[in-house]
């Protein structure tokens, strides 16, 4: 149990030192991909550094909510990413937390967002906090019929539960995962922001989403928010790992397999971090208005796996 | 041996047609060839006339029976008449521009094609075998369809090879059910979709998957028999092509793949034992043909297309007939198949050649044959009447026994049957009538046109109305017994 | 449930089969589509040959060598040649709702999966449960054919319909026999063929690929 709260603990930690990394190394890999010199790996990190120094300005008629929400994000976040199992399975707090919970997480997380940026009143803000719900409320079916079909294999909503049954029991193919990760990758676009539902890069105001939305903030809270991202996109890529390609991950009390689970991880996440800049590389940024049909072919996809599951795999 | 011949000679047809389709003699070859397939249809029904029926080839891969060989022998038979037909008819196309020397070689090279595949369709022991075969015969129409790359021809054609190529797509699903049924009693391989074969143990095969693959397949074959709702590609194709493929559509390839229904809900209604869903269906369906038909006969313009429309009725009627089963049913919807072939193949000649002399296919633009060119005018009125059931031909003679049966039987379709026909011949003949009789200004033609085949075929259906031989009645009873008595 | 490995993969690569059938739905773009249509052949002969080796079916294997020639070499062959020489290469169709098109698409597979299971049921095969996967493909390609107005859209559709009977075959029996798959298999070639030079009457007469100038034959 100690070991337990330890590896919980450890992996959060882990979480919120590595996920700014792991936007850096993505941003090195676009720009190798793109031909342009490549920002250093630890930019992120320096970017975080100079906005906790520097002084907050805040909008006049901000309220207090738009002060708090970087904080709420942020927590919402850390929770989320405590509760993906990233090096090991032996994760105390799963009973409490399953992969509804994370969905529901996100979308705290996002509803404070959104009223953050509505809070100000300026046209931008609010543009940004429609456009971000619209996505939002097209995806999150989307993501929880993908957990859903996840979760039949392992008759488990727990994280811990569903890596067990896929890396550590006799090994297996399941069509269905095959559709769910298709949808899943989908989904995980939109919800980061990036190619080709939105533009982390721009701000442009025809096409920005995300952006539009932290444009008032500066400083500390700023940073926040930037820090938030980042362990978005990390925890986006540790449930992929962990739904489709949990193998490395630890086992429950099997210590001696962590550095090899680290090791698995830093590699998976680095695979994984070039392909998302291949494809935003490749990809064009969709219009808006394609947005719907891109996340509701996310959400048949995801419906397909469930209907191939029952017919293939029971 | 014949066997060999029949199928050997539209093939070799083919071919030779491919390279020499566009010289002078090609028509004489093309006939020629027809005639040679019709003698040794002759010659086959001759032999199973004597010893009944016979499986041919190494495994088993032929089988003639008193069903298939009448077919075979009607199919060598309009073939050739049509043949004999399109020779001038053709010539007289190429003098007036609308196909030049390269398309009469497809012409040529396709129309054998074409015959061989609905005889090796018809002959065939192997259900997958008349699936390809059902399949090869739509390919090698649809380039004739589209013969005179009119746009409408086109997309008649495309029409055509679309939807024949879905239902035909559902009929090989069909036959793959019931590959998958006969395996569990026979066994993998080849013999598992030998009719016969399946024949011998047709009351064990697993009756539910039967029955799916029987919808399959009435949808799949039913496209191309033009049952409503699925006739939609049939008076297109039947009025853009040229008139000798409307012929051969209606009067031939209906009927084989009308065929290739029976040969599936022989084996359904074996599995189901006795009274099946597969009479039903077929009723249904055919009922339909026949009230949707004749109600759209009333609204055509074209001639072409409004005898298009009188086979889908008549397709329906048989369809129906075969659908109560029983052997006088089943006995006189063999009879109508037959003498629908003849009348309507029949009635495409006239009306090729008074469509060409008039230069156009609209009803109304076409006056007073009677006059200018009689014997057109003759053939025409006589074709339609016969169509239209009046006695004492043939078409009376099956259409009366369907129509008693269905009195004894269903009563309650009598009425929809008989208010059907009903309009038909009101709204046929009403049309025909001003084109034969009507007043015209145009003088009259100098020669006339040769028309025996419609002569001919017009006579054999006067005679099969009157008395039908001794042999041939046999032969129907035979036929009748094996696919519902 | 214990499927041995192969079967496994065989089931994924049915999956994959749906996956591209619901691809090619929702493509706009004419070398997509064959691209996709090719990659469909090459997973179902793949799925072949490994049903042929697992279970000793040696016929399979020609019917597997059959499609990957045909389908996945020639006829993608034959129609990137063909839609350069007809200069539709860029050409994308205006589709409009692929949503719902998509939607139905499910509805199919619904439909499909439970016609399918009370046949699958009764079959003997270790591949029986992805004949519900098979007649999915068959009606998302129909409803294919149904949604475009392009000629080659609706021949690849065609073709990728015969693709899903082909699948069904092997998946329900262990395929057809041999002499009715050469049959079938040179069916679709020269359908291919006579289509081909449809295409070329198709352009000269109407100048262009889009079906919707054939509206003459309207019923009245």
């Amino acid at each position: 149990m100690t070991t337990g709260i330890a590896l919980q603990i450890g992996q959060t930690l882990l979480a919120l030192v590595l996920a700014p990394m792991l936007m850096g190394w993505v941003n090195v890999c676009r720009a190798w991909l793109q031909g342009r010199v490549a920002p250093p790996l630890l930019q992120p990190y320096y970017n975080l550094r100079k906005l906790f120094h520097k002084d907050a300005v805040l909008a006049h008629d901000a309220t207090r909510l738009f002060r708090f929400a970087p904080y709420i994000i942020f927590a919402c976040m850390v929770l989320a990413a405590g509760i993906v199992p990233t090096l090991a399975n032996d994760l105390p707090f799963s009973p409490a937390a399953d992969v509804i919970a994370l969905v529901g997480l996100f979308a705290l997380a996002r509803v404070f967002q959104a009223l953050a940026a509505l809070d100000i009143g300026t046209a931008f803000g609010s543009l940004g906090a429609r456009r971000e719900m619209l996505i939002a409320f097209l995806a999150e079916p989307a993501l929880l019929m993908v957990f859903f079909t996840a979760s039949l294999i392992s008759q488990s909503t727990e994280l811990p539960h569903i890596v067990d049954r896929l890396a550590h029991q006799e090994f297996a193919l399941y069509p269905s995962l095959a559709f769910a990760a298709v949808a899943f990758w989908m989904v995980s676009t939109a919800e980061n922001a990036r190619i080709p539902v939105d533009n982390p890069t721009t701000h442009l105001e025809l096409t920005m989403i995300h952006e539009a939305m932290v444009l008032e903030y500066s400083a500390r809270h700023l940073a926040m928010i930037e820090w938030a991202v980042a362990l978005k996109l990390f925890t986006y890529s540790t449930l992929g790992i962990a739904l489709f390609l949990p193998w490395g991950i630890a086992p429950a009390g099997d210590l001696n397999a962590l550095p090899l689970a680290l090791l698995a991880l830093a590699l998976k996440l680095a695979i994984g971090g070039a392909a998302l800049a291949l494809l935003e590389t490749v990809n064009a940024k969709m219009r808006l208005f394609r947005a719907p049909e891109f996340l509701g072919t996310a959400f048949l996809l995801a419906v397909l796996g469930m209907l191939t599951h029952f017919l293939l795999e029971v | 041996m014949e066997m060999y011949w029949l199928l050997g000679l539209p093939l070799a047809g083919g071919i030779t047609l491919a390279f020499w389709g566009h010289r002078a003699h090609a028509p004489e070859i093309n006939a020629a060839f027809s005639l040679a397939t019709l003698i040794a249809a002759g010659w086959l029904t001759a032999h199973i006339v004597a010893e009944g029926p016979v499986l041919i080839g190494g495994d088993g891969w032929f089988y003639i029976d008193a069903f298939n060989v009448f077919l075979v022998a009607l199919t060598a038979f309009v073939a050739f008449t049509t043949a004999l037909f399109s020779r001038p008819y053709m010539r007289i196309e190429q003098a007036h521009g609308r196909v030049n020397a390269a398309r009469l070689r497809l012409y040529h090279a396709s129309y054998q094609l074409f015959i061989g595949t609905m005889l090796l369709a018809l002959t065939t022991n192997n259900m997958g075998i008349l699936w390809v075969a059902m399949e090869a015969a739509t390919l090698t129409t649809v380039l004739l369809v589209s013969l005179y790359r009119t746009p409408a021809a086109l997309e008649a054609a495309w029409k055509y090879f679309i939807l024949c190529g879905v239902g035909i797509a559902l009929a090989l699903f069909g036959t793959i059910l019931l590959y998958f049924a006969a395996e569990q009693v026979l066994g993998a391989g080849g013999g598992a979709l030998s009719w016969t074969h399946l024949n011998a143990v047709k009351t064990r095969l697993e009756p539910v998957v039967l029955q799916l693959a029987f919808v399959f397949l009435l949808v799949g074959y039913g496209t191309k028999v033009g049952l409503v709702p699925l006739h939609s590609w049939l008076p297109d194709a039947h009025g853009e092509g040229p008139t000798p493929i409307s012929a051969v559509l209606s009067g031939l390839l209906l009927n084989v793949a009308l065929y290739a229904v029976m040969r599936s809900k022989v084996l359904v209604d074996g599995a189901l034992g006795g009274a099946s869903l597969a009479g039903a269906l077929m009723m249904g369906f055919g009922l339909l043909s026949v009230l949707v038909a004749a109600l759209l006969i009333r609204r055509q313009t074209d001639v072409k297309r409004m005898f298009a429309y009188s086979s889908i009725e008549h397709m329906g009627l048989i369809t129906f007939a075969f659908g109560m089963g029983g052997m006088v049913a089943s006995f006189a919807a063999l009879l109508h198949m037959t003498v629908h072939s003849l009348t309507k193949s029949a009635i495409f000649y006239a009306v090729g050649h008074a469509t060409q002399k008039a230069g156009t296919q609209v009803m109304e633009d076409i006056r007073g044959l009677i006059k200018t060119n009689p014997t057109i005018g003759w053939g025409l009125i006589l074709g339609t009447i016969a169509i239209l059931g009046v006695p004492p031909f043939g078409v009376f003679a099956s259409e009366f026994l369907i129509i008693t049966t269905t009195m004894h039987q269903h009563p309650w379709a009598t009425p929809v049957l008989l208010t059907a026909l009903g309009v038909a011949f009101a709204a046929m003949f009403g049309r025909v009538q001003p084109m034969v009789f009507g007043e015209t200004t145009l003088p009259r033609l100098p020669h006339q046109p040769a028309l025996l085949p419609v002569f001919v075929h017009l006579a054999l259906v006067l005679m099969l109305g009157l008395f039908i031989p001794g042999y041939l009645a046999h032969w129907y009873r035979q036929a009748a017994c094996l696919l519902g008595g | 449930m214990s499927l041995t490995y192969h079967l496994q993969v065989v089931n994924l690569l049915a999956a994959l089969l749906l996956l591209i059938a619901f691809a090619m739905l929702s493509q706009r773009r004419i070398v997509g589509l064959i691209t996709l249509f090719a990659w469909q052949g090459a997973a179902l002969a793949t799925s072949t040959a490994i049903v042929a080796w697992s279970t000793g079916q040696h016929h399979l294997y020609y019917s597997a060598a059959l499609t990957l020639g045909l389908k996945v070499v020639l006829v993608p062959w034959y129609f990137f040649r063909l839609i350069r020489q007809l200069d539709v290469d860029r050409e994308v169709e205006p589709m409009i709702n692929i949503p719902t098109t998509m939607l139905i698409g499910i509805i199919l597979v619904i439909f499909a999966f439970n016609l399918a299971l009370p046949i699958s049921q009764m079959a003997g095969t270790v591949t029986r449960s992805t004949l519900g996967i098979a007649l999915a493909s068959v009606l998302l390609a129909f409803l294919m054919m149904i949604t475009r107005s392009k000629a080659i859209p609706q021949v690849i559709g065609f073709l990728a319909m015969e693709n899903g009977l082909f699948f069904a075959a092997t998946s329900a029996t262990y395929g057809m026999p041999l002499v009715v798959e050469l049959g079938v298999a040179l069916d679709v070639l020269v359908a291919v063929f006579v289509l081909g030079i449809f295409f070329f009457h198709i352009r000269e007469t109407f100048d262009s690929m889009d079906l919707k100038h054939m509206e003459r034959l309207r019923e009245k």
